[in-house]
């Protein structure tokens, strides 16, 4: 007996929709066997970290917080990996994009009125968009790896924050503690719902995937992306430029990370610290796929990790499970789900012993 | 036991027409009294967090099944904390102690939130009506060691290992040297700030410079053993112990330590709050109310040095002697408190300068 | 700065080096077949908290060095089995291993935190280390000259030998490599579980050489480094041999710097962030110099997809 794959014409789209809830189940059952045994209570783990966070309304609005910064990057990701551009520096645009909000923020200090907010939002984008620059201007004109780029210029994000919060941008009325001033009224993102976290940047959150999904399947570009990612020379046939599709994917993805970072920071931080990038670049790589690359994907993906994320806090105080034991939910989740994307592009036919073919 | 105190009364009286009076004060008499605990490092972290793992097992002792403990470990500063800081709320804890700076912010935050629950963070500065703030003045620990330092160094040169140079970390740093300098004006400190709270490799590399370029006697105030480790392998006089005993990682180097002891602080709150009488304020006691430790000394130390440490210590407790009395004269050579006076806790925590003989 | 400083300067730079050094050395390799795999801060997690484990356990630091090198291997067959037999994005599939790694060593390095081992030390007679200049040669760990001589023999490999040669072919055009009838997939495996191997012995420098002990995220990023080194030393083992060195001598010095009583000048944050601005100039270089190509293996990162 033994398995052999047959390539589908067209992926499938049943398994596209059916693999990533597989995927959960499968960590979920998989997580549960593997932490019962290392001798905690598996089953429970597993209904405080994946089903708690559903059912318990207290914690809806964690997971409306946690997935917003998620999406909207796993977005601008998605639409780069489409065209096969492999950002995976948005960790440092997102960087970026916190600190030039907050530039602005600290340069706006001793004003007040309804502009600080969007030109700090406006300068989030750019900063995060700056970041993107270099690798898209070496990617176009060197031919230089984006992925190394992009994935360098984090750790140059990282110090560069750590420069500015502990020196120039230091609180003076903070005891030498490295953070910047608290933010003002103004600069601080509105909450939506009254007497919840919610802030502003969900709904930011939920336009910009419907707007990439528009774009994506509506509009030219979104046609120019998909066949630069799938096609490049016949792409080059039909006169579309493949530096400016280079160009527009890692400058969209760079502007929605810098979005991302900016609504953090004058949202649940209101004020800039040294903690301020918590992987939310590298997670929605994670996000991104779990989404298909498809923008109405990543608002469940990023929900499904944030359900994760709250989850694995629910455990951790109910049946003291260690934080570390979310990252191993976390890695099988997206190892289930990446193994499973076999399924969508390939059919698994059981063929038996005596037919089996000999392939050089 | 209900928890009648005026302030309680008006909220809870204020909120009565969600929830009963009555149900309110029954909640409260049922059970045992939910205490959580927030960290950011793991328990066994040999430093910080496990001096708190130690003061919630001491509460345990002393309080038994009256109490209900919730130790969560690992906890990024950021919006994450926020969740658990609520995510304890929630679940019925009447009192929350949060172990690290940076979740002043969303410490209080949350205290907003639930205004019946008792919030303590340490090493923090922002309280409101339920948020108080603790402390301890680790800096007459230092005082101690600078005094064996000052006594046991052959070379002149001690070898000070920090993360960043927070009033904190600054006025251990002046302590230490003082005390040192008062017995051996030849001392001179050299400060390695690592601009990391945690990379043991590069604190292990810093040890090695530091000895390389004839440092005798080690200091960190980082948490972990790398520094110790380090000491000893290359048989210098020694180091401390910071925030427990790390005297297994070193026997022969490990001179003393200065213990971080919770458990009288922790004990207090808790029996504040059952009687009813808690109020926010700020806690920073010392080695008087047992909150800060010397340890053990090492065997290798002549009784003579031990008693002028011993002294140190016994005039810090009886308040004969304060570590930071005049004359100060900064490493640039103003002076800074004149002779007979004596830094008040304000300008300890605006410290933010050397004493004579600190190279940093 | 006087000359009694140099010994050691180079002694710490060298311990500094070698973890970096030894992962880089199996990245080179991995990226030489055209598979990029960017979890090596996970497998030298692995490795760091697996060393620890066995050597606090059985005393035996050789013992802890191999089952690290297996633990890790184990750990990249994940990577592979993912990305070379279902060809999942490589990307993705290594960010996600750098995931399971770090909660791997957490979880399995709870019962260890706290607990002392001895340094894994020179195994020459301390009598022919005495002399400052003889210590640089007779006073290091064995790991150390391990590290050396892996630059030589990967070098050596990939120049030298039949199956090297294969393996670069393999990188540069699997589809050609394919048709010859050479095993694209068999190679990437064989040097994926290299790569993961050698990222174990990097990992397990942190607890045997520079810290005796175990503490969580204990390598603190250098897995990223030594990422970087890859691309720095254009996939050239004796050039990542220098540049790890010159990575070494970066983080050295400015602590030396500092432990003089010096300030140093610079912030702090400009050391750190060096290595990866070099290693971008370097990128930029290359690409300048061979006027549009890169000197990257041209499958990098790509999925073989034979077309049947």
């Amino acid at each position: 007996m033994q398995f052999r794959l047959e390539k589908r014409a067209e992926p499938s789209k049943a398994m596209l929709y059916l693999t990533p809830i597989g995927a959960v189940l499968l960590t979920a059952l998989v997580g549960a066997i593997i932490f019962s045994l290392i001798g905690y209570d598996g089953v429970r783990a597993v209904r405080e970290i994946f089903v708690t966070p559903i059912l318990n309304p207290l914690k809806w609005q964690d997971l409306a917080v946690k997935s917003a910064p998620l999406i909207i990057i796993a977005v601008g990701l998605a639409i780069g990996y489409r065209a096969n551009v492999w950002n995976i520096g948005a960790e440092g645009q997102y960087i970026l994009g916190g600190l030039a909000g907050t530039g602005v923020a600290l340069l706006t200090r001793d004003f007040s009125g309804p502009w600080i907010l969007p030109l700090m939002i406006v300068a989030g984008m750019v900063g995060g968009m700056s970041w993107a620059f270099l690798p898209a201007l070496l990617r176009t004109r060197l031919q230089v790896n984006e992925i190394l780029t992009s994935l360098m210029l984090t750790y140059v994000a990282i110090q560069l924050l750590n420069y500015l919060v502990i020196g120039p941008w230091k609180d003076p009325m903070g005891f030498g503690f490295p953070q910047t001033r608290m933010f003002t009224a103004d600069q601080l993102l509105p909450h939506i719902i009254p007497g919840t976290i919610v802030h502003m940047g969900v709904p930011i959150a939920v336009v910009v995937a419907l707007a990439a999904w528009f774009v994506m399947s509506r509009l030219v570009f979104g046609y120019q992306i998909k066949v630069v990612g799938s096609a490049p020379n016949a792409a080059r046939y039909g006169g579309f430029s493949v530096n400016r599709t280079i160009w527009m994917a890692l400058l969209t993805s760079g502007a929605l990370a810098g979005l991302a970072g900016v609504l953090e920071v004058a949202g649940p931080f209101g004020r800039m610290v040294p903690s301020f990038p918590t992987n939310y670049g590298f997670t929605a790589i994670i996000v991104a796929f779990l989404g298909r690359l498809h923008p109405i994907g990543i608002i469940f993906a990023g929900l499904a990790m944030a359900v994760a994320v709250v989850g694995g806090e629910v455990a951790q105080t109910t049946i003291q499970l260690p934080a570390a034991a979310v990252g191993i939910f976390q890695s099988m989740m997206l190892f289930f789900l990446l193994a499973s994307d076999l399924l969508v592009r390939y059919r698994v036919r059981m063929v038996g012993s005596n037919r089996v073919e000999v392939t050089p | 036991m209900a928890i009648f105190t005026r302030r309680s009364v008006l909220k809870i009286g204020g909120a009565s027409l969600a929830l009963p009076l009555l149900g309110q004060a029954v909640l409260a008499q049922d059970g045992p009294l939910k205490i959580g605990f927030v960290n950011v490092g793991p328990k066994d972290d040999n430093g910080w967090t496990f001096g708190h793992w130690t003061g919630a097992k001491a509460l345990e002792a002393e309080f038994g099944d009256k109490i209900e403990i919730t130790f969560v470990e690992t906890v990024p500063e950021g919006p994450d904390c926020e969740r658990v800081l609520r995510e304890l709320a929630q679940q019925g804890n009447k009192i929350i102690f949060a172990t690290s700076f940076g979740f002043g912010d969303y410490v209080i935050k949350v205290a907003r939130e639930f205004p019946d629950v008792i919030f303590e963070h340490a090493t923090g500065y922002q309280r409101s009506d339920n948020v108080g703030t603790y402390n301890a003045r680790f800096h007459e620990g230092r005082a101690v060691m600078g005094t064996l330092a000052g006594h046991l160094s052959k070379t002149n040169t001690i070898g000070y290992i920090g993360s960043f140079p927070i009033p904190e970390v600054v006025m251990g740093i002046n302590a230490f040297t003082l005390a040192a300098r008062k017995i051996n004006p030849d001392i001179k400190v050299n400060v390695v700030m690592l601009s990391s709270w945690h990379d043991p490799a590069k604190e292990a590399d810093a040890a090695r410079a530091l000895i390389d370029q004839g440092a005798d006697i080690l200091v960190q105030h980082t948490d972990g053993p790398a520094a110790l480790q380090v000491a000893e392998e290359r048989g210098i006089v020694g180091g401390f112990g910071q925030g427990a005993d790390m005297s297994a990682f070193a026997p022969k180097s490990h001179l003393s330590a200065i213990i971080d002891v919770w458990a009288p602080h922790y004990i207090q709150v808790v029996n504040d709050v059952m009687a009813g009488t808690w109020v926010s304020d700020d806690s920073w006691p010392g080695i008087a109310a047992g909150e800060v430790v010397i340890g053990p000394y090492n065997e290798k130390i002549p009784a003579d040095v031990v008693a002028a440490a011993e002294a140190v210590k016994n005039g810090i407790v009886d308040g004969t002697l304060n570590p930071f009395t005049g004359p100060i004269v900064d490493n640039a050579g103003t002076e800074r408190v004149a002779a007979g006076a004596v830094v008040d806790d304000a300008g300890l925590w605006a410290m933010d300068w050397y004493v004579e003989g600190v190279n940093a | 700065m006087n000359m009694d400083l140099v010994v050691p300067i180079i002694i710490t730079l060298i311990g500094a080096s070698t973890p970096i050094l030894i992962a880089a050395l199996g990245e080179l390799v991995v990226e030489k077949s055209g598979v990029l795999n960017l979890g090596v801060e996970g497998m030298m997690l692995i490795g760091a908290v697996v060393a620890f484990a066995v050597t606090y356990t059985t005393g035996n630091p050789w013992l802890g060095i191999l089952l690290a090198a297996a633990a890790s291997a184990a750990a990249s067959m994940i990577f592979a089995f993912l990305t070379l037999s279902l060809s999942a994005n490589q990307v993705a599939t290594g960010l996600a291993l750098t995931i399971f790694g770090t909660g791997f060593s957490a979880l399995f390095g709870q019962a260890y935190t706290g607990k002392p081992i001895s340094i894994f030390r020179s195994i020459f007679p301390e009598a022919l280390a005495t002399h400052p200049l003889w210590r640089l040669v007779f006073g290091h760990s064995p790991l150390v000259y391990f590290s050396l001589l892996l630059v030589v023999a990967v070098w050596w490999f990939l120049k030298k030998t039949r199956a090297g040669l294969i393996l670069r072919a393999v990188g540069e055009n699997d589809l050609s490599a394919h048709s010859i009838g050479y095993s694209v997939i068999g190679v990437r495996y064989a040097a994926v579980a290299f790569g993961g191997a050698m990222a174990g012995i990097g990992g397990s420098c942190f607890p045997l050489l520079l810290t005796p002990q175990w503490a969580e995220r204990l390598t603190a990023g250098r897995g990223w480094i030594a990422l970087a080194l890859v691309v720095f030393a254009a996939w050239r083992p004796f050039r990542l041999f220098g540049g790890a060195y010159l990575f070494g001598l970066v983080m050295t010095i400015e602590l030396y710097t500092k432990a003089s009583g010096g300030t140093g000048g610079v912030p702090s944050e400009f050391w750190a962030a060096l290595p990866y601005l070099a290693t971008i100039a370097v990128l930029v270089l290359i690409s300048l110099r061979r006027s549009g190509h890169s000197a990257a293996p041209a499958c990098l990162g790509k999925p073989f997809l034979p077309t049947n």
